[in-house]
């Protein structure tokens, strides 16, 4: 692939990017969240077409094919959300699109013997008459990876395959791979880990911002060269950024703000996503949350907020117990929180600013007769000048701000009135780099004044630049609590891929 | 003696639920809610006299239900697949749409308000010995084979596993080439014919169209596919109940036992019940209703 | 400029609608031109013609501000048809049964609140079973709509109907005059003083859909029910509130056949202005003062279809009436992906100056 171009509307997802991969490798994609992995692979994979450059597969010319040509030529994705039809048998949705006939009818005895034969040649064994419905995660995957094989697949493209597997699964899918490798398949995997990279692949491109920014052998490298070159500049630029005094120790710190104890939640799929999780925030400190993502910071959020229930621990608010508080009694007591999806949950992107500027403080602003609008456009006059949102019209609806202005609504709203702790999750993700400034800003403030802050991030280099303390997350425990002047990526980088952990108390 | 008349008549009655709610059945496995079964079933009909008044046969009558059930059914599915109409409002859209044209043109083709001239249909007269001449009909032996015949096509063919595929998960069924809207396309005209043909019968079994005669069937057959958890033999089941308890209905006229009103609310209470989880676990295909 | 950009697509719907009303007009050898004029000379041409319009526009109303309350919780009320008619029944039934002494004013103001409460009840039903069940209310409130039709008819059969008919007796209190009764130019229409109530919903529904905390969280629920919960909603509670307001606001129509015109209840007096709510909630783009308008619209069309009878069947408005329902809730998402499409764009445009 070479020089490939992506946009989606304004936003260029890959810009000028060449992919060179040898038959019979295993090719690491590795890169940071929204470097344009994905995008790249579903060009090759015949999902979008490309803006720009040129794709070729096996000398042959094949830009912007579809689906079905790509499956024909022997390329297959494995997608990071599983494509199963659950309702369906592990064989139907193998030969679903290329199912075996005999004269009108479905020939399900083939469909399950050659299914039943393709487990047994590739090691990937799983029962061909069961319901996708009822097959662990693990084997689910088994299965996409056998739909991709069962149409001939000779390029195999993973995407996070191991993002959902336990430990003893991840070696069982590496067999598989080197298996297929050996069989003369090529494989591609997409993934942020730097010890599955080391572990699994011949070779490695790197991306940042949408372009290739090195080409490198695995067995010449090292995490931390990779690491480097996956954060690049972004890490000096983070940590020129951050010469705000920390908290000098925690010693000097104020009493306790955020308290939790004991704390488990079970995940949609009922699975235990926080696991025996006790840690508090003190007045005036930044404690950050890094690892990657999946790993239970989205539910341990939203328990904290209310919007979800536990299982078993308390929250405390300032020494009060909250934990049978709903939503808008936490937020009452003091609590904000700024959510990490703001288009599903922090805005209604039909509302205007000024509507928006009130969600969940909305019963504020009304009485018996109404709501009053008087107060309410007050209110976002104000906000909109004190966080410098563009455009200042407060009648607009959010839907037609851009990223970092629509995140300065949320922002605005959470922290423009009185509060004791902040919830911040993923804030200054999709938004330009004045607005990442000003957010990071407006949280350094926040903790100046006294406040507690929790930020949760997938950008590693912003919680190096902002966090007091540091933990890292990993399959709903922290793996580590560090003091974050002490703190790098690299030291960082064995306790968010599971490879190193300590006790935190 | 009164238990097979009870069983002709229960059979004569569901025949028409059999063929709509196998219409309807095809039409939410694609992810496409039935609400329109009702104007198709009066198409059906409409188109049916039509054509076995000029045609002057029952079999071009046929012909031209399916034509009419075509042309409401690609209406629908204009709407909905091509612009993403919203499901629900297209489907009453579509009723109302039938009840008025059927009207306009019953005045336009035979100058009346309320219903056409006699026309042609499979024989079978309403007396009792006519009942068994009504297996002279194809239409009851069509409607009788169709949900078993549904069950065959969508666990035992290709077409039918792709169906199960696009109403539950159509982003998978996409990933690996399956073209999904042209599918949902023809299981709309599948719909549309089936539930036609269920139209045509009632309007050639009474020899005449009359002014929104489906009374709303389109909707018992819509009741039955839920009540019968969108499995064929099941829904089939729910239509020949329901048609049952009619039947019931009409041969206890005579001696009040339970009011007609509360027999007649069978199907709809059932459907709700159903609905609310108390019996059993209902599920419906999970794409359905969703616009991709 | 966005009530320009609401009407865009309402009016596409309309003018779609007069083609095909032409078309079909032709298919009967008459002159559209002559049909227009004819229709609209027997609907606001003549005194009567108005009254009979004023007379459907009061359902119409309530019945469109019925699915418009649900729609703008994100939720479908396919039930205003029987909910209109238990709100009728109920009103009947409370006139006949409230002592022949009661003040007129009492009365009246009773039986509305019997019609609205009856047709709240109704509405509560799919509001519980999707809040506690997550039921959908689509079919829930369809298949109701049969139940109740039949309830009615039993209710009505077994206790109350006057021999030989299908309607109960006259009721003893609980009038509201007719319009022709202060304005004697409207004198023999079925105009009367309920309208006044359904204008006084249709402002209701509008201060507490856009003027209450209620409305703006009913409104969060149905943009983004995911934001309305972080913002401390709750949202089944609204599903199932704005359920039964939806039902009050159609049972509330029943009073007009039944208070204001024949002071009776009578069997399928509803005729389809439950469904026909629908249409009028599309075109009035869910908005209760564009419902009042859309009403008015509808009105005119149903009863223009009576005054064009001698040349077309009445039942071409029936046509135009589905066409309408069809274009709107076609070119309603395409509208709005036309105008998303050059509104960020223009954004985009004005900001990257500020941005860079």
């Amino acid at each position: 692939m070479e020089h490939v171009a992506k946009t989606f509307g304004a936003v260029a997802a890959n810009r000028d990017v060449t992919l060179r991969v040898a038959a019979g490798e295993i090719h690491a994609l590795v890169g940071e969240n929204g470097a344009g992995k994905s995008t790249l692979m579903h060009i090759l994979s015949g999902l979008h077409s490309p803006s720009g450059g040129r794709v070729q597969v096996m000398g042959r010319d094949v830009t912007g094919w579809d689906t079905n040509a790509a499956i024909d030529a022997g390329v297959g994705m494995v997608h990071q959300h599983f494509m199963l039809v659950p309702t369906l048998t592990v064989a139907e949705n193998l030969v679903l699109g290329r199912e075996p006939t005999r004269g009108v009818q479905l020939d399900r005895a083939r469909a399950v013997q050659d299914v039943r034969a393709l487990a047994e040649r590739t090691g990937l064994r799983v029962d061909p008459e069961r319901l996708v419905a009822e097959l662990s995660v693990g084997e689910a995957q088994r299965v996409e990876i056998l739909k991709v094989l069962y149409r001939g697949a000779r390029i195999l493209v993973l995407d996070e395959p191991t993002a959902v597997l336990s430990p003893p699964e991840v070696e069982e899918l590496w067999a598989v791979l080197r298996g297929l490798r050996e069989n003369g398949d090529t494989i591609i995997i997409i993934t942020h880990k730097l010890d599955e990279v080391v572990a699994i692949s011949d070779t490695i491109t790197v991306m940042r911002d949408g372009r290739d920014v090195a080409r490198l052998a695995t067995a010449d490298t090292t995490p931390q060269a990779i690491a480097q070159q996956m954060v690049g500049r972004e890490v000096a630029l983070a940590l020129d950024a951050f010469s705000a005094p920390r908290a000098a120790s925690t010693d000097t710190l104020g009493e306790t703000r955020l308290e939790v104890r004991g704390l488990r939640v079970r995940g949609d799929r009922g699975t235990r996503v926080v696991d025996d999780l006790s840690f508090s925030v003190r007045a005036g400190e930044i404690l950050g949350i890094a690892g990657v993502e999946g790993n239970g910071q989205t539910e341990l959020l939203e328990v904290l907020a209310g919007l979800r229930r536990d299982e078993a621990g308390q929250v405390l608010l300032d020494g009060r117990d909250v934990s049978a508080l709903d939503v808008r009694a936490r937020s009452d007591a003091g609590l904000s929180h700024i959510p990490e999806d703001r288009h599903r949950r922090g805005l209604v992107l039909d509302y205007s600013i000024a509507e928006n500027l009130i969600l969940g403080r909305q019963h504020h602003f009304a009485s018996r007769t109404g709501i009053d609008r008087a107060r309410v456009a007050q209110h976002a006059e104000r906000q909109v000048r004190a966080f410098d949102i563009r455009p200042p019209d407060v009648s607009l609806p959010a839907r037609a701000l851009s990223g970092g202005n629509q995140q300065k609504i949320v922002i605005a709203r959470e922290m423009g009135r009185a509060f004791t702790v902040l919830l911040a999750a993923q804030p200054t993700r999709g938004v330009d780099v004045g607005a990442i400034e000003f957010i990071h800003a407006q949280l350094r403030a926040a903790r100046a004044a006294g406040q507690g802050v929790l930020l949760v991030s997938a950008d590693l280099s912003e919680v190096l630049a902002l966090a007091d303390r540091i933990a890292v997350m990993y399959e709903g425990r922290f793996a580590c609590m560090l003091p974050g002047s002490d703190c790098s990526a690299s030291r960082l980088g064995p306790y968010m891929t599971g490879a190193a952990r300590e006790a935190v108390a | 003696m009164i238990l097979i008349a009870f069983l002709l008549q229960t059979i004569r009655i569901s025949v028409p639920y059999l063929l709509a709610a196998g219409g309807g059945l095809v039409s939410e496995r694609v992810g496409v809610i039935a609400l329109g079964l009702e104007g198709m079933m009066l198409s059906g009909a409409f188109g049916a006299v039509l054509g076995s008044y000029y045609g002057g046969s029952a079999w071009i009558g046929l012909l031209c239900a399916v034509v009419a059930g075509v042309l409401t059914a690609s209406l629908l599915a204009l709407c909905t697949l091509r612009f993403r109409a919203d499901q629900v409002v297209v489907g009453i859209a579509i009723n109302l749409l039938v009840v008025g044209a059927t009207r306009f043109f019953l005045r336009l083709a035979f100058d009346s308000a309320s219903n056409s001239p006699r026309v042609d249909g499979f024989g079978g007269e309403s007396s009792s010995l006519g009942m068994l001449a009504s297996f002279a009909n194809p239409l009851v032996w069509l409607g009788l084979i169709a949900l078993p015949a549904l069950a065959w096509l969508l666990w035992r063919t290709p077409f039918g596993l792709r169906v199960r595929a696009v109403g539950e998960k159509p982003a998978a069924a996409a990933t690996l080439g399956v073209p999904v809207r042209r599918l949902q396309f023809r299981g709309l005209l599948l719909c549309g014919v089936l539930a036609a043909l269920g139209g045509a019968y009632l309007a050639l079994d009474q020899h005449q169209f009359t002014d929104s005669m489906t009374a709303g069937r389109g909707f018992i057959a819509l009741a039955a596919i839920i009540f019968g958890r969108w499995m064929p033999l099941r829904v089939a089941a729910a239509c020949l109940f329901f048609a049952a308890a009619e039947t019931l209905q009409i041969q206890l006229q005579g001696v009040q036992l339970v009011p007609s009103q509360f027999v007649e609310m069978i199907p709809y209470v059932l459907t709700i019940v159903a609905l609310a989880g108390v019996v059993g676990k209902s599920s419906p295909p999970a794409a359905l209703g969703k616009a991709e | 400029m966005r009530l320009a950009q609401a009407c865009i697509a309402p009016v596409l719907a309309i003018a779609l609608a007069m083609v095909v009303g032409d078309l079909l007009i032709l298919t009967y050898g008459e002159s559209p031109g002559t049909v227009y004029r004819l229709l609209l000379e027997g609907t606001w041409g003549n005194p009567y013609g108005f009254g009979q319009v004023l007379y459907k526009t009061m359902t119409l109303t309530c019945t469109g501000l019925a699915f418009a309350y649900a729609a703008r919780a994100g939720l479908f009320n396919v039930g205003a048809e029987g909910q209109l008619a238990v709100g009728g029944f109920a009103a009947g039934v409370a006139g006949l049964v409230l002592p022949v002494g009661t003040p007129a004013v009492l009365g009246v103001l009773l039986c509305m609140v019997a019609a609205m409460a009856a047709g709240g009840a109704a509405g509560a039903v799919p509001g519980v079973l999707r809040a506690r069940f997550g039921a959908s209310e689509v079919i829930v409130t369809i298949m109701l709509n049969f139940v109740l039709l039949a309830l009615l008819n039993y209710a009505l059969t077994t206790y109350l109907a006057v021999p030989e008919t299908l309607h109960s007796e006259e009721m003893r209190t609980g009038f509201v005059p007719r319009l022709g009764a202060v304005i004697p130019a409207f004198a023999g229409s079925a105009a009367n003083f309920t309208l006044v109530a359904a204008l006084a919903a249709a402002v209701f529904a509008w201060w507490k859909l856009f003027r209450t905390r209620s409305g703006y969280e009913l409104r969060a629920v149905g943009l983004q029910p995911d934001a309305a919960e972080y913002g401390g909603i709750p949202v089944t509670r609204t599903y199932w509130k704005a359920l039964v307001w939806s039902g009050a606001f159609a049972g509330l129509g029943g009073i007009n056949f039944v208070l204001g015109y024949k002071h009776y209840y009578e069997e399928g007096f509803a005729g389809g202005a439950g469904f026909l709510g629908i249409a009028v909630a599309l075109v009035g783009r869910n908005h209760p003062l564009g419902i009042v308008a859309s009403a008015l619209l509808f009105a005119t069309l149903s009863q223009g279809g009576l005054a064009v009878n001698a040349l077309v069947p009445k039942q071409l408005v029936d046509i135009l009436q589905a066409v309408v329902i069809l274009a709107v809730a076609t070119a309603v998402p395409e509208v709005q992906r036309l105008i998303r499409r050059t509104a960020s764009a223009v954004v985009t445009r004005n900001a990257a100056p500020a941005e860079s």
